[in-house]
């Protein structure tokens, strides 16, 4: 009997305001504990939260990206639960009424392009942070509520999910989306993006789903693609054996590479949502939303096919150029220095992205766009080699000057002179009788060998292809 | 409508509130004649009524993405029953376990 797994996962993303969700309490991270409070985000009698336009845009912006539908009515509800970093006791979420409902993102796996259903993306402010105390004779938590009231979308996704590397690609994908129109940082070390899934095994083809288990803790897109494999085999397992599956919500444990249950609780998902009668609804006319939509950019599937068709680019190069905005606009900078578009792509995916961390931080890169235009258009018009330009590229990283002075000082220009690799070739010639002889005799492998003597003998400088003819015709 | 012995331990328990056995007595009544009130709201003929979502007649209430005060965390330290280190101390409790 075949299984097949049925995913969806639950997205928080951050919003990049500067301010909380419904009161002027700053949003930056790691300050000093509790000193971003007021008594609205701490929730004390009397107060009147009041939503902040920026999250409301952000949102509607992640929506339209989403291909999501804005909401013409929407409003806020209470969650209720009990938690120490919860101080009101409930949350203020979107229920029933959210601001986007579905859409899809487009991923690809294995080779393939799939969409993924989106359920519905709603508002809804964060819980505080709890530090457990590792002291087992003092039995406390510490609770600090600056994140309290930070602005979240949830994006809940259909459960169209197969495999962890398909959850793995939809999160790159949002996170691509997210940070092209700047809604969020996805940064997940400061929790600005947080997953988890849901996840049940069905026979293959079946229409009806399985016990669905939920898990959490996962603080990396590695760690979902992983829980999700072993999710699927513990439960398949299961099943094959004759075994249940409970709902339940597991959690996944990095360093044992498993998940483990939950105590469960009866009724800890008995919410009892109600609308929050102090916050008032949101309701958008087309005005509001075409301003919105305004301020959506060029976004990275849509750049893609545009970098196929303008630059003739191969779609994995085009693909890996425009996963990200700013390494995009870097590579369109150098074209427009006037570098060959291929010649640029291979040099920014082949050289520059092994020595650069960040990509997002392409912009404080010492070698500008201008100056990597520059340093193409010296291999192009033959100043110097494609080898001699690596250890040009590494000088202007190390130094911050251009290419064309770098390869003045150093005297690094190529040797074009066909007197001087003629008398270069003369000398390697006379100390490898023995390769001479090989060749001669019909070994070919000689003539590489020779040819990486001259090199050797130039330092590198000499025009290879210069260097090959000239020997040819010498060796004959 | 009646709410009965069931209803009321699902309820206090969700609120976390320990009720003795009178109470739940005291409690069922008092609740079933606050609903059976308000149910009264059911004789009223609506049917020419637009269909409310929301209490209040507001829309788009909105702020500005600006930065105001916040107040200081010994003002936070004076709310708290205890505090240390910038946090507030609570007894601890890890979901689920």
């Amino acid at each position: 009997m075949e299984y097949e797994p049925v995913i969806g996962l639950e997205v928080h993303v951050q919003l990049n305001t500067k301010t909380k969700i419904f009161c002027s309490c700053s949003t930056k991270f790691g300050s000093e504990p509790n000193s971003q409070t007021c008594p609205v985000c701490l929730g004390l009698p009397g107060v009147l939260p009041v939503l902040n336009r920026e999250a409301l845009k952000k949102g509607i912006l992640a929506g339209m990206a989403l291909n999501s539908r804005i909401s013409q009515y929407s409003k806020f509800d209470r969650k209720n639960y009990f938690y120490p970093d919860l101080p009101k006791a409930y949350q203020i979420s979107q229920f029933d009424k959210p601001i986007c409902e579905g859409g899809y993102v487009e991923i690809e796996a294995n080779n393939k392009k799939k969409k993924i259903g989106i359920t519905r993306l709603h508002l809804e402010e964060d819980a505080g942070k709890s530090i457990h105390s590792e002291d087992p004779a003092r039995n406390i938590s510490y609770v600090d509520l600056n994140r309290t009231g930070v602005p979240l979308a949830e994006i809940v996704s259909e459960p169209d999910i197969r495999s962890g590397d398909e959850a793995y690609e939809y999160l790159q994908k949002i996170k691509s989306l997210m940070k092209y129109i700047e809604a969020s940082d996805c940064n997940m070390e400061e929790g600005s993006l947080r997953c988890d899934v849901n996840i049940s095994i069905r026979k293959k083809g079946a229409s009806e789903f399985g016990e669905k288990v939920e898990i959490k803790n996962l603080n990396s897109f590695k760690a979902v693609r992983s829980a999700i494999n072993y999710e699927i085999e513990r439960q398949t397992r299961m099943i094959q054996y004759g075994n249940k599956i409970h709902q339940e919500t597991r959690l996944w444990d990095a360093d044992k590479n498993e998940t483990y249950g939950m105590r469960s609780k009866e009724d800890a998902h008995d919410y009892r949502y109600f609308p929050d009668p102090d916050l008032a609804p949101v309701i958008l006319d087309s005005a509001f939303i075409d301003e919105v939509k305004k301020e959506l950019p060029e976004l990275p599937d849509e750049k893609r096919e545009r970098f196929i068709a303008q630059y003739n680019l191969p779609q994995y190069d085009a693909g890996v150029l425009t996963s990200i905005k700013q390494l995009a606009q870097y590579f369109e900078s150098v074209v427009e220095k006037g570098a060959d578009p291929k010649k640029a792509s291979n040099w920014i995916m082949s050289e520059l992205l092994g020595k650069i961390d960040d990509a997002e931080k392409i912009d404080a890169f010492p070698v500008t766009a201008e100056m990597l235009a520059g340093l193409l258009k010296l291999i192009k018009n033959n100043t110097i080699s494609g080898k001699i330009a690596k250890k040009v590229f590494d000088e202007m990283i190390k130094t911050g000057k251009d290419a064309e002075t770098i390869v003045e000082e150093k005297g690094l220009k190529q040797v074009t002179d066909t007197a001087e690799i003629g008398s270069m070739i003369d000398r390697v010639i006379e100390n490898n009788p023995k390769s001479v002889e090989d060749y001669k005799n019909g070994t070919k492998k000689a003539l590489g060998f020779l040819v990486g003597q001259v090199m050797k003998e130039s330092k590198g400088k000499a025009n290879p292809q210069m260097v090959n003819e000239i020997l040819v015709k010498k060796l004959n | 409508m009646g709410i009965d012995r069931d209803t009321i331990l699902k309820v206090s328990k969700l609120a976390r509130l320990e009720l003795k056995d009178e109470e739940i007595a005291e409690f069922s009544g008092q609740l079933s004649d606050i609903l059976s009130y308000v149910e009264k709201i059911n004789e009223l003929d609506t049917d020419t009524v637009k269909p409310s979502d929301h209490i209040v007649d507001l829309k788009n209430v909105f702020r500005d993405d600006e930065t105001g005060p916040s107040i200081k965390p010994e003002e936070i330290e004076k709310m708290a029953p205890q505090f240390e280190g910038g946090h507030i101390i609570v007894p601890k409790i890890i979901e689920g376990s």
